[in-house]
């Protein structure tokens, strides 16, 4: 990464605001990919989207293309999608299968599944005397530094060091668990399908968005108004209760009270998670049913407390927006800092009855599907924030609302109101000690 | 799928299945008439009560329900998007958006002689104007459609994005 556009980042975050170079500047996005992406865990993609040898996806971390990949035995690898030969991308395609190792299209070089060089063509003797030598790491395809995965979710560091997965993720791991728990047993499968939608907008606006309690019912007025319309329709149309799925978008009218009594909670590394307001527990045959199976799988007292979780959506910064209760997930890769691609899963909790899953799906359409109602009017607020961000009539962003009112214990800031700015800051606190300090 | 032009003489077809093309042609191009004219009560009033508007996320997909889509909406949802799309704080509304639809290489598959119900394959080609910038898409669509005593309602309609796995830049904010 070129030197000579290092700038001066000091300056740029204050307790509470921050510079709007945060987000327009191509000088502070080339850092950030340096010194964030391309050193923090970013999140590849789960263990179940590559279920025989040979099976890959691509993706990038930062700058950089990747491959995620099954191995011969068992395990996965992060792999840079390049051939030591001559540079070639040696998967060209978003997903398939690689057989049992790797074939570059270019001059046939082959590796094996966890990139070790296998063979080049009629190598005997052209290489003698020369500086090419077969065990030379720069010779096979190179891993990501530093791999792990929790729960079959897989993360990928380009850092040689810094600290462990678990000890990074730390409160956020709750994401992860609060997702499997939720399976009877125990584990989730990934829907082989990913939505990729571009947002015209910096990839911290999206973040920031995903915490943001103040935002729903003035955002989503149309569609709830409109959902809350036709779910009464149905109701005295057929006399039973409309789908869950009406009611995942009737409660973006919840009023702004009811909002701000939610809480957020920002963890170290700019982890946070914002509390859920849908009530997802209703009383119907299928749920009754999912929950008596999640009793019979971890007993009553168990299964109580993890159907009693109540989360919306957990930020693992910065690559990661999950909400686990609906088994969704947005993988942030930013392209440019008005430009961000946004990669969208969901899962099968393992063990459930269809109807459950079929929860997961209806959330997947109504709000993650290149045909959403509502991410059709965030990704406009999104873009017009870029836009007006790049006006010279004021150099602050603000993020005073209940500043200095957030509580603080062991690193961990709870705060005092749903619609507090807590969260951004707490984000920002981590972009600042990231970007001072490179790792 | 059997292409009609197989079950004719050499290609030549008859004048009833002229007449039926000239009418299926007809619907299709009224369709997009409303939908480029934003008049969602006459979109909803194209399909029958169970009718379905259905977009998969690839061109092999034969089932829609309970798997994902990129739309699969029943009549209800419709309304919900119908409504949604005409409030005054449709936000991503402020400017609306305009579209121009032409629908092309109407081919009829199948054509039940008792009831006169038909699948139609065709093409389309959208442009789609917001925001000061255009958007293409284009694809194949297959229509369903049920004669009923007022004319064809759609039982189905099947849109084929040629870009369905692609990223997509923004959303889709009405029906293609």
């Amino acid at each position: 990464m070129p030197n000579e556009h290092r700038i001066e980042v000091g300056g740029l975050v204050e307790p509470d605001r921050v510079h709007r170079r945060c987000y327009v500047d191509e000088d502070v996005f080339d850092l950030e990919m340096e010194r964030i992406f391309h050193t923090t865990w970013i999140y590849v993609g789960h263990e179940t989207q590559v279920p025989k040898p040979g099976d890959y996806w691509t993706t990038i971390i930062g700058r950089q293309r990747m491959i995620l990949v099954r191995g011969k035995e068992q395990g996965v690898h992060v792999l840079f999608n390049r051939c030591p030969h001559r540079g070639s991308l040696l998967c060209n395609e978003r997903h398939g299968n690689v057989g049992d190792g790797f074939r570059c299209t270019y001059h046939a070089w082959q590796f094996n599944l966890d990139g070790t060089l296998r063979s080049i063509p009629m190598s005997e003797g052209a290489y003698e005397n020369t500086r090419f030598a077969p065990d030379d790491p720069q010779f096979h395809m190179t891993p990501a530094p530093r791999m792990e995965s929790y729960r079959g979710f897989v993360f990928a560091s380009l850092a040689e060091s810094g600290p462990d997965l678990r000890t990074w993720l730390g409160g956020s791991i709750q994401a992860f668990d609060d997702m499997c728990d939720r399976a009877p047993d125990g584990e989730v499968e990934i829907v082989p399908n990913c939505f990729r939608i571009i947002q015209k907008s910096n990839w911290k606006i999206f973040l920031e968005n995903q915490l943001d309690a103040l935002h729903p019912s003035v955002t989503h007025e149309s569609t709830g108004r409109a959902a809350s319309e036709v779910q009464k329709d149905i109701e005295n149309r057929t006399g039973k209760a409309p789908p869950l799925s009406y009611h995942m978008l009737s409660a973006f009218t919840t009023p702004f009270e009811v909002w701000d009594t939610l809480e957020t909670v920002g963890h170290p590394y700019g982890h946070c998670m914002l509390q859920g307001y849908m009530g997802l527990r209703p009383t119907d045959p299928d749920n009754l049913e999912y929950e008596k199976r999640m009793r019979e799988s971890y007993g009553e007292k168990r299964a109580e407390e993890i159907l009693s979780v109540n989360i919306h959506h957990v930020l693992v910064y910065p690559s990661l927006s999950v909400q686990s209760p609906l088994q969704q997930l947005r993988a942030v890769r930013p392209l440019a800092p008005d430009r961000t691609l946004t990669e969208i899963w969901h899962f099968r909790l393992k063990g459930a009855p269809e109807p459950i899953y079929r929860r997961a799906l209806d959330y997947y359409y109504l709000v993650n599907s290149p045909s959403t109602m509502i991410n059709a009017d965030d990704l406009v607020n999104f873009r017009k924030c870029q836009d007006g961000l790049q006006l010279d009539a004021g150099d602050w962003v603000s993020f005073h609302r209940n500043a200095g009112h957030d509580s603080v214990k062991d690193g961990v800031v709870t705060s005092v109101t749903g619609m507090s700015e807590a969260p951004m800051r707490n984000m920002f606190k981590a972009w600042d000690e990231y970007m001072r300090n490179g790792a | 799928m059997s292409p009609s032009s197989e079950k004719t003489n050499g290609g030549a077809a008859t004048l009833g299945q002229f007449e039926t093309l000239r009418a299926v042609e007809q619907f299709l191009y009224r369709q997009a008439d409303i939908l480029d004219d934003r008049k969602w009560d006459d979109w909803l009033g194209l399909f029958t009560e169970d009718g379905h508007y259905w977009m998969p996320v690839s061109d092999d997909q034969t089932v829609a329900d309970g798997v994902p889509n990129i739309f699969y909406e029943d009549l209800d949802l419709m309304r919900v998007r119908a409504k949604r799309v005409t409030h005054p704080h449709a936000w991503s509304q402020q400017p609306g958006h305009r579209t121009s639809h032409v629908v092309s290489n109407v081919v009829i598959d199948e054509e039940q002689p008792e009831t006169g119900d038909v699948v139609v394959r065709s093409k389309f080609h959208v442009v789609e104007y917001w925001n000061d910038g255009l958007r293409h898409f284009a694809g194949r669509y297959r229509h369903e459609l049920t004669n009923t005593p007022d004319g064809y309602r759609i039982r189905v309609q099947r849109v084929d994005l040629i870009n369905a796995d692609g990223p997509f830049d923004y959303v889709i904010q009405t029906w293609v």
